[in-house]
């Protein structure tokens, strides 16, 4: 039996979050860090020249976790950063709709600037999720698994 | 028993999210790729694709792995999520 990962720092979940919540978090009764990096990557209306109506969103429980730990572990052995939050949504999402959120505090801003982009940079080429996208060209409906691009572990081995 | 799962367009071309493998039938990840391979012509094409990942008890790992009784082996495309 693989032992499951409970993560105050990783949360995968359905539901939608809030940035203002996620924000007050990383900063309740932390009065050491000054700087609050976020990013919020959302469901964008067009891909690869398709309109998009629906993306739904496939993880690998258990093993989506523990590469997450990995790579906040990574990030924190590599600056010097105070409090982490990483959400994932799964399932199906809407155009507009939010999908992923990390949150990194420092000290000062250079290090949660730097550790934000390595943590998206890696769970977009480390973290088992997948996506669907329901297009439709033409008024013709159609699904598809996306590939990965080149362009991200491209950018990924830039911090290797 | 080795647990063998599929995520994501593997386990729709499969048709097949999970299935076991007794202990003594593979000693390496290549030994249970040659082995889903020859199930069929449809596996054989699935895992004839080099990008296919594998993890085993949720660390990537390759070919050479050398898999135990109670493993849990997973088969999956290059992730896209973010």
């Amino acid at each position: 039996m693989l032992n499951q990962y409970v993560d105050p720092e990783i949360s995968i979940q359905a539901n939608d979050f809030s940035l203002a919540d996620e924000v007050a978090l990383l900063e309740k009764e932390n009065l050491t860090d000054g700087a609050v990096v976020t990013f919020t990557g959302r469901v964008r209306n067009r891909n690869n020249g398709n309109s998009v109506t629906t993306l739904t969103l496939e993880h690998y429980p258990g093993m989506t976790e523990k590469s997450l730990a990995k790579i906040i572990l990574q990030a924190k052995e590599r600056w010097d950063i105070g409090r982490v939050k990483v959400i994932h949504r799964i399932g199906e999402l809407s155009i507009g709709d939010q999908i992923v959120f990390v949150g990194v505090t420092s000290e000062h801003r250079q290090d949660a600037f730097a550790a934000n982009e390595f943590i998206m940079d890696y769970l977009k080429v480390k973290a088992p999720f997948w996506k669907k996208e329901k297009i439709n060209n033409a008024g013709q409906s159609s699904e598809n698994w996306l590939a990965a691009k080149t362009t991200d572990t491209d950018k990924a081995d830039l911090w290797s | 028993m080795i647990k063998i799962v599929f995520f994501a367009a593997l386990r729709e071309q499969l048709d097949c999210a999970e299935l076991s493998l007794a202990d003594d039938k593979a000693k390496t990840v290549d030994d249970i790729k040659q082995l889903l391979s020859d199930k069929s012509e449809p596996w054989q094409k699935t895992f004839a694709n080099t990008s296919l990942l594998c993890a085993v008890n949720h660390d990537m790992v390759d070919g050479s792995h050398l898999v135990k009784s109670g493993d849990e082996v997973a088969f999956f495309p290059p992730v896209t999520g973010g």
